[in-house]
């Protein structure tokens, strides 16, 4: 038999071998769900992970998806490591892309250099406007902001309905619940010609940037880790609580409502209610598959883009569920959660009794 | 009085699958783990209960295999938890996605399926009371046993040594594993027996409630049954209360119109989620009190040290 046996401090090879373990092992699985579903193991894999990387357009496409993960959970993960659970990104997302959205429809058909600018810094506000609400709550009245965070996601999902079928609805749409599209200086202007990749990658670039200066550089940003390594440590030291609790709702709040605006203003071009696909909750496991740090959010948001791509094309090419991506996706976050033990412990043989007379003496159970 | 017997009638159909789900989630919370995971054990139940009718013909087999789906994946969430010491929001969180993800794959051969409408019961006399009888001998068996589950597990929290053993794995895991109790076992099978209960409140939507399979019909409505054990203060008689409350809250959105009332159909589709977040307030406010009820070790990972 096997047992866990505590390691003195948490060991930084495994710290970044897991996710690379968690990744071969969703792999593995993959195999398996793929034989039981009657397709073609090697070929659907082949498709999902190395397909995308050999095409051009696919490539763009993954910066396209990897955007709004790499933003949002840059944000996510710096509440994260505090220990404060803002899981509802994708309301934020959604308010963002209402904001910023509607000052492009306030202005329309006007335009100008300044228009996207402002609809930025509104999808920033709109989103720390639904971020704040959680964090009021739990600040001032102690309320789980777990719990908060995820029931406005469904509140902010209805209130993107209801103003499509109502106020932002285009005057000239059929009565379709859609807004109209975009004018021509709310678009979000291309990155590479000729491809739905937007510049706002680059700003996600820069978030990871910040974000690594913030937690790495910046007091505020040391103490948001003790609170979530050492709570009673940081309430010694003096440690805030209630403002490491805000700065982390406003931070994810504003970077998930800038992701919402650029999907609104970058592939979809208008409002529509289909807008929320589930990037807030997939960026929960970019975030921790990027193990909370920047640079590695930066790279797990792109893997997970991949699997994206990839999964339409599989789905496409071999008829495979739509479901199948989200499955996979699942798993990782599974996988890594559970290969993360082996950080902290060590996996040790039991020690027989008579076995080892010079090791350590078998552990006695407490008397009943 | 037809309207009024309907409300009720609705309110039942819509509390049972969060008595389920929350009283399953206060037994888990009060041996001290905190599954986040209920919106994907509910979704997984949901969908294996349905498959399960349709393919043997049966509610029975149906209802066993959702609360046996619902079982096994908590025992997923135990494996991660218990077993490998991983951090409960996180995997809960990851337990509702990949519910989220793999019912949908499984659901994918049953939509477009309807069932027949879920035998209620119905007993000579009784159920033809005006009223009441449709009212209290006119439900469907799953009612019943959502009330015999609250009162069972009443009792059993607070007048069996079994149930005292498991409180007291949750009050302090330090001391019940000093004193000699299996700490990881007792809370693998409260997890598994939460579980099974999300994936009964499931079973009763998709054969219940709609009676059709829907992806992510679960709306919710495991993360408003966890919100419901904070409402409840983790007592399940305040559970099935609660649980009431928000069936009314649900019905009252889809009689709105009956009643005369014209508001927007989305705007009260935000009723129930805004109520939660109500309720959770009022209840959490009280900060010592919220300590006092809570299981101290709520949450907390447990490592055997010796």
């Amino acid at each position: 038999m096997f047992r866990l046996v505590p390691r003195k401090e948490p060991n930084r090879a495994m710290l970044y071998a897991t996710p690379f373990l968690a990744v071969a092992l969703t792999i593995v699985a993959g195999f398996l769900l793929f034989g039981a579903l009657g397709k073609d193991p090697l070929h659907a894999l082949f498709l999902i992970f190395l397909k995308p990387l050999t095409d051009f357009n696919s490539l763009a496409e993954m910066l396209v998806k990897a955007t709004p993960l790499v933003l949002i959970a840059t944000g996510l993960a710096i509440g994260f490591r505090a220990g404060v659970w803002n899981i509802g990104a994708e309301g934020q997302f959604t308010i963002g892309a209402i904001t910023g959205g509607s000052v492009a429809l306030a202005a329309y058909p006007d335009g100008g250099p300044l228009l996207l600018p402002l609809m930025a810094v509104a999808g920033a506000l709109g989103g720390m406007a639904w971020a704040a609400i959680p964090a009021f709550l739990r600040t001032r009245f102690n309320a789980s902001e777990i719990l908060v965070s995820l029931m406005l996601v469904y509140v902010a999902t209805l209130l993107l309905s209801f103003l499509v079928h109502g106020a932002l609805r285009d005057p000239e749409g059929f009565n379709f619940p859609e807004s109209r599209l975009f004018q021509e200086d709310a678009h979000v202007p291309a990155l590479i010609p000729d491809t739905r990749a937007h510049i706002g990658f680059l700003v996600a670039l820069f978030a990871v940037a910040a974000a690594y200066v913030y937690l790495e550089r910046l007091i505020l940003g040391f103490q948001v880790k003790v609170l979530g390594q050492a709570p009673r440590a940081a309430r010694f030291a003096g440690y805030s609580e209630k403002r490491i609790v805000w700065t982390c709702f406003m931070i994810s709040g504003a970077l998930a409502g800038v992701a919402g605006l650029f999907e609104a203003a970058g592939p979809v071009g208008q409002l529509v209610p289909s807008l929320p696909v589930g990037y807030g909750f997939t960026a929960i496991i970019v975030a921790f598959l990027g193990r909370l740090h920047p640079v590695g959010i930066l790279f797990a948001g792109l893997l997970m883009a991949l699997t994206y791509i990839g999964g339409e094309t599989a789905q496409i090419e071999m008829s495979l569920p739509s479901a199948t991506t989200s499955v996979f996706q699942g798993m990782l976050l599974f996988f890594l959660l559970a290969t993360d033990v082996l950080v902290n412990f060590r996996v040790a043989r039991t020690a027989k009794p008579l076995a080892t007379p010079s090791g350590a003496a078998p552990k006695l159970k407490p008397a009943e | 009085m037809d309207l009024v017997l309907n409300i009720l009638l609705g309110v039942v159909v819509a509390a049972t699958p969060l008595v389920f789900a929350s009283i399953g989630e206060l037994v888990a919370e009060k041996s001290g783990v905190l599954n986040l995971g209920v919106e994907g054990m509910m979704i997984i139940g949901a969908v294996a209960a349905f498959a399960a009718t349709v393919g043997s013909g049966s509610y029975i087999v149906g209802i066993l295999v959702g609360a046996l789906a619902g079982a096994t994946m908590a025992f997923l969430f135990g494996a991660l938890t218990l077993t490998l010491m991983s951090n409960q929001v996180a995997c809960g969180l990851a337990l509702t996605l990949f519910g989220l993800g793999l019912s949908a794959l499984i659901g994918q051969a049953y939509s477009g399926i309807s069932l027949p409408q879920f035998p209620r019961v119905d007993i000579p006399l009784l159920t033809d009371i005006p009223f009441i009888g449709p009212l209290v001998f006119g439900q469907d068996a799953l009612v019943y046993l959502s009330f015999a589950l609250v009162a069972g597990v009443g009792w059993f929290l607070t007048r069996t040594r079994a149930g005292l053993i498991l409180r007291a794995v949750g009050e302090n895991h330090e001391a019940a594993h000093g004193i000699g109790y299996p700490v990881v076992a007792i809370r693998y099978l409260a997890v598994m027996f939460g579980g099974a209960c999300a994936g009964l409140g499931g079973a009763y939507l998709s054969l219940v409630q709609t009676p059709l399979w829907v992806e992510k019909m679960s709306a919710g409505r495991g993360w408003i049954a966890l919100a419901l054990v904070v409402f409840a203060s983790w007592r399940p008689l305040r559970a099935l209360g609660g649980a009431y409350l928000f069936g009314g809250i649900t019905i009252l959105q889809l009689h709105s119109q009956a009643l005369g009332l014209k508001i927007d159909a989305q705007i009260l589709s935000m009723l129930p989620y805004l109520a939660t977040i109500v309720v959770l307030v009022v209840i959490s406010r009280d900060r010592m009190k919220m300590k006092l009820n809570a299981p101290s070790c709520l949450g907390k990972v447990f490592y055997a040290t010796s």
